[in-house]
């Protein structure tokens, strides 16, 4: 595995941390300001393509910023998954800036510098979660990123952005500080180093296997971010969130970061041998499989169309976990896969939602009845992404669950295979009626007069282009199969 | 000139203490400049030395040319070189800081305070700097009773009754540490640090030397404010003038922390404190106590500086904790802790002095909108509070680690809850003050027509230093491997595990 080392990473990560000031400075320009989003974001996007060639080819590239100790450093390292996951959320924050002006201008919301500010800082830390080599650089912009949501996720400060933004804390930093931050530490007793290996650092250590076990535990549910049941709650409370924070954040920046968090522990943590020798793997199966069938259970109950879309996302998160812990090379695929097919598919339906509640100020599913013939567009993107979800072609969706159904059958796990085929029913179950009611109804049912129109041009357009981008995906996933496919080349193959 | 950097680093500041008050008669617009020029004077000399240290070993200073045992002999190490950087640094911060806090507070005091304020400093400097266990008491007893005349120039109905509690237990401390090393003396003749060291070996056994130490460390606890000796300090440092407060909380319970390691590492050496004793088991269990009762106190409480000073016990356990832990990296957290606790403590009190000169208060109701009305005294406050959170890349986080990874290989798991439990509660005590900082006053509708309050920041004399120290958090996070490797990687004698 050849390494080069460039100072890229670090650029990537910095250059919307030092757009901030600018942003402060032209705050009274909100031309002005939102232009200089726009070159952070392209210029973040830029630098992350940059690196793609060589990541393609097989090279890593990193950087070390700051040696603490030995095995202890922040130091970055670009390698296929991280390469995926910072492709989707560069890619993604561009279209969402775009939605946030059509958003945030639409409603005429207050305090939108900090908005695009504590938007730029959190852009940053999911960059820089990406690219991590070690724990504990991952560690550390998981909290940075933690901490910059808050302000975004209580943006109305009002009593509800108040009391959710308390749940969002206990769940995500409380889990993270008293979970993660121990667990992470007698790893580094135990391995005497932290850094992200291809066979797992925790392999020739002399710990027991309940001391194992619990560690792991610790991992998986201390990532509070990746919304496994039980630490799931603070996700539907968060929708109290403007939507463009909910989109990119909650669908496809914080939660991905969760789960990135997660199959970094599974695999160069505790590595793939470890895991199928203990049968680890299958136990993290069954934490994941109950996630999956009860947050589907769940979002077919929500009548609020930003809570049934958190629940169908707190169940598609626990796809990339279960496809990693099923250690079959397909099924990794397939979980790798899901990070960013989901992710456009998820930032679709919530763009959708934000422009239904511009154009209409309507939440909930049953207000929005018939509401297909008054804004055509925003809702056939809303059909294109729900099938990305549930898993059908024409829509990329269906390459990721195609991989975990085929990684549960090579894994020799029929029981997960059922739990795959029965979620995706139930996904198409609160998918589908919400499309049906809103095209075909009898028009004494419509609940619109003719002066409903389609949101600003700043919403829709974004929404279409990433509902274009979904259908695509099942044409040309590249480069994020190739980088899916390397990297678990990389993990079995040696 | 640079040999006698640890006699400049006293002296300096002790005899510009007289010309400051002279200068407090004459117009009292001297002395602050005078003050500066003092504590400018210390930090040179006192960074001066630590380069003197890193680069030449550890450095004996006669005072006079006088030679031990008779004679005051300062020993400068590792160890104290980089608390008197702190100490100097600190205070010289922290005054130019606080210059228009104090003439906001008491216009006609101004001589007397920054007179004490120097000596003040000339105790916490004479107390690190010493290598004689006796001089250590006097410069002790000069910190100690400035400090009280400092506190208690606050409020008049509340601080002087609470300064003169602090005075009590302070002194019963400060005894308590004279009766310690007066059993030195008649054991082993000596007052010189070091000697004491080579000739108490053979000694472990008496029980004179087991009475010594332990008298000398519940004393040092006293001043330090170790749980449940701690009752002092909740009330002397809130009901202080923003002023004095952001001076000794800072400092005080810190150099303390120096002055039980130092017994601990040199004088009693660690064969002595961990093995002969053998009770650093319990002390952690004690230090245990401590951060949890501390956390809970801090939790019960409605104004912003007793929340802070109960977080200092908290914190005060932390290094306590660390220290007894018997292992190379909780000494090296509590170490680092001493360096990293001044500098969150400094930066969130030097917030409470910029919040006391707008807002006069420093109740939680007085914070309601800060948020908007102080972004930048706000913004340091954020970054302080996620230090004492422990948040990477602050320091904060750094010295936790090396604490909880102490603790993990000393199987102390005790003490690794109790400092994630502290951390915990931190968070939720922090967050406490940004919403009553972020959200109130509550707007009428959904937050859409937010009234934004207008700006009334504090002036710039107040800011800058202010985001020195935020910065300098930041800075020794992510120095934080050259500290320990190049500094604290020496203080711990070798043998230890």
């Amino acid at each position: 595995m050849e390494t080069i080392t460039s100072i890229r990473p670090l650029l990537a990560v910095l250059v919307s941390l030092l757009i901030t000031p600018l942003l402060v400075v032209s705050g009274r320009k909100p031309n002005v300001r939102e232009a200089w989003t726009f070159v952070a974001a392209v210029a973040k996007f830029l630098i992350v393509l940059s690196m793609l060639p060589a990541v393609l080819h097989g090279t890593e590239i990193v950087y070390t910023v700051v040696q603490f100790m030995p095995g202890a450093a922040i130091k970055f390292r670009v390698d296929a998954l991280g390469m995926l996951f910072a492709l989707v959320s560069s890619s993604l924050w561009i279209i969402t800036s775009a939605y946030s002006i059509g958003y945030m201008r639409g409603l005429k919301e207050h305090g939108q510098t900090r908005y695009f500010c504590y938007f730029a800082i959190c852009l940053s830390a999911t960059i820089g979660a990406a690219f991590s080599a070690n724990l504990l650089t991952l560690y550390l912009f998981y909290e940075i990123l933690s901490l910059a949501t808050y302000p975004l996720v209580t943006h109305h400060q009002d009593m509800e952005a108040r009391s959710s933004g308390r749940k969002y804390l206990l769940y995500v930093v409380g889990a993270s500080i008293g979970l993660v931050l121990p667990a992470m530490l007698i790893c580094y007793d135990l391995a005497g180093t932290l850094e992200f290996s291809r066979h797992g650092i925790l392999a020739g250590t002399a710990a027991s296997r309940p001391m194992l076990f619990a560690l792991l535990l610790m991992f998986v549910f201390g990532f509070a971010k990746a919304a496994i049941m039980p630490m799931h709650s603070w996700l539907p409370a968060a929708m109290v969130a403007p939507t463009p924070v909910s989109a990119l954040l909650h669908a496809v920046a914080v939660v991905k970061v969760g789960v990135f968090s997660i199959v970094r522990i599974l695999t160069g943590v505790f590595g793939i041998q470890l895991l199928s020798f203990f049968h680890f793997g299958t136990a993290v199966c069954y934490v994941a499989a109950f996630t999956i069938l009860v947050g589907s259970f769940i979002a077919l109950s929500q009548d609020g169309l930003k809570r049934r879309l958190a629940f169908s996302t707190i169940s598609q998160l626990s796809y990339i976990v279960l496809g990693v812990a099923l250690l079959s090379p397909k099924g990794m695929i397939g979980g790798m896969l899901h990070i960013a097919m989901h992710a456009f598919g998820k930032i679709t339906l919530f763009f959708c939602a934000g422009a239904i509640f511009v154009a209409t100020g309507r939440k909930n599913i049953s207000e929005m009845v018939g509401i297909g013939r008054r804004m055509p567009v925003t809702m056939a993107a809303f059909f294109i992404a729900s099938l990305s979800i549930i898993g059908v072609p024409p829509c990329g969706g269906f390459i990721s669950k195609w991989y975990l159904a085929l990684g549960a059958l090579q894994a020799h796990q029929i029981g997960f295979l059922i739990v795959l085929l029965f979620s995706s029913f139930l996904n198409a179950c609160y998918f589908i009626p919400i499309t049906y009611t809103a095209f075909f109804c009898r028009p004494e049912e419509a609940m619109f007069e003719n002066k409903v129109q389609e949101a600003p041009l700043f919403c829709v357009v974004p929404l279409v282009i990433t509902a274009i981008i979904s259908v695509i995906l099942l044409f040309y996933p590249q480069p994020f199969f190739r980088l899916a496919s390397m990297m678990v080349e990389n993990i079995t193959g040696m | 000139m640079s040999q006698d950097y640890p006699a400049l680093l006293v002296i300096v500041p002790l005899l510009s203490a007289f010309i400051i008050s002279a200068a407090g008669w004459v117009n009292k617009r001297l002395c602050f400049p005078l003050s500066v020029a003092a504590l400018s004077v210390s930090a040179y000399s006192c960074i001066g030395l630590l380069l003197r240290v890193l680069n030449e070993g550890v450095v004996h200073y006669r005072l006079g040319g006088w030679p031990p045992p008779w004679g005051i002999a300062y020993y400068v190490d590792y160890l104290n070189g980089l608390v008197l950087c702190v100490v100097s640094v600190a205070a010289l911060i922290n005054l130019i800081a606080t210059k228009k806090s104090i003439e906001q507070e008491f216009p006609e005091k101004t001589g007397p305070f920054y007179t004490l304020y120097v000596l003040f400093v000339t105790g916490m400097l004479g107390i690190t700097v010493t290598g004689d266990a006796f001089n250590l008491y006097v410069l002790l007893e000069i910190g100690s009773i400035t400090g009280y005349a400092l506190l208690a120039m606050g409020d008049e109905d509340r601080a002087p009754l609470a300064s003169l509690n602090y005075l009590y237990m302070g002194t019963i401390g400060a005894c308590f540490y004279l009766l310690g090393v007066g059993y030195l003396y008649i054991v082993t003749g000596s007052l010189n640090m070091v000697d004491i060291a080579h000739i108490l070996p053979g000694l472990y056994q008496s029980k004179a030397v087991t009475a010594a130490f332990i008298i000398c460390m519940v004393g040092v606890w006293i001043k330090m404010a170790f749980f449940p000796l701690h009752a002092w300090l909740p009330n002397a440092y809130t009901f202080a003038p923003s002023a004095a407060s952001s001076l000794i909380a800072p400092l005080m319970t810190k150099v303390m922390i120096y002055v039980m390691i130092r017994l601990i590492l040199t004088v009693f050496t660690p064969a002595f404190a961990f093995t002969t004793l053998a009770v650093s088991h319990y002390i952690v269990w004690l230090a245990c106590i401590a951060i949890v009762m501390g956390a809970i106190l801090a939790l019960a409480q409605h104004d912003l500086k007793k929340m802070l000073t109960y977080i200092i016990v908290a914190e005060v356990g932390y290094m306590v904790g660390g220290a007894w832990l018997g292992n190379r990296a909780g000494m090296t957290g509590a170490v680092l802790h001493i360096v990293n606790d001044a500098l969150m403590t400094l930066c969130a009190f030097l917030v409470v002095c910029n919040i006391v000169y707008k807002v006069r208060g420093y109740a939680f109701a007085d914070l309601k909108g800060l948020f908007a009305k102080m972004p930048f005294t706000m913004g340091a406050f954020v970054i302080g509070a996620l230090s004492i959170i422990g948040v990477p890349p602050t320091c904060g986080f750094f010295s936790k680690w090396y604490l909880i990874l102490g603790a993990i290989q000393a199987h102390h798991y005790d003490f690794m809850v109790a400092l994630l439990f502290s951390s915990l509660i931190n968070v939720v005590l922090f967050f406490r003050v940004f919403e009553i900082g972020f959200y109130e006053p509550f707007s009428d509708h959904e937050g859409h027509e937010h009234h934004s309050a207008v700006m009334a920041e504090a002036p710039l004399s107040m800011l800058i230093p202010l985001y020195i120290v935020t910065a300098g958090l930041i800075l020794a996070g992510l120095y934080t491997g050259d500290i320990v490797n190049h500094i604290i990687r020496f203080v711990i004698p070798e043998g230890f595990i």
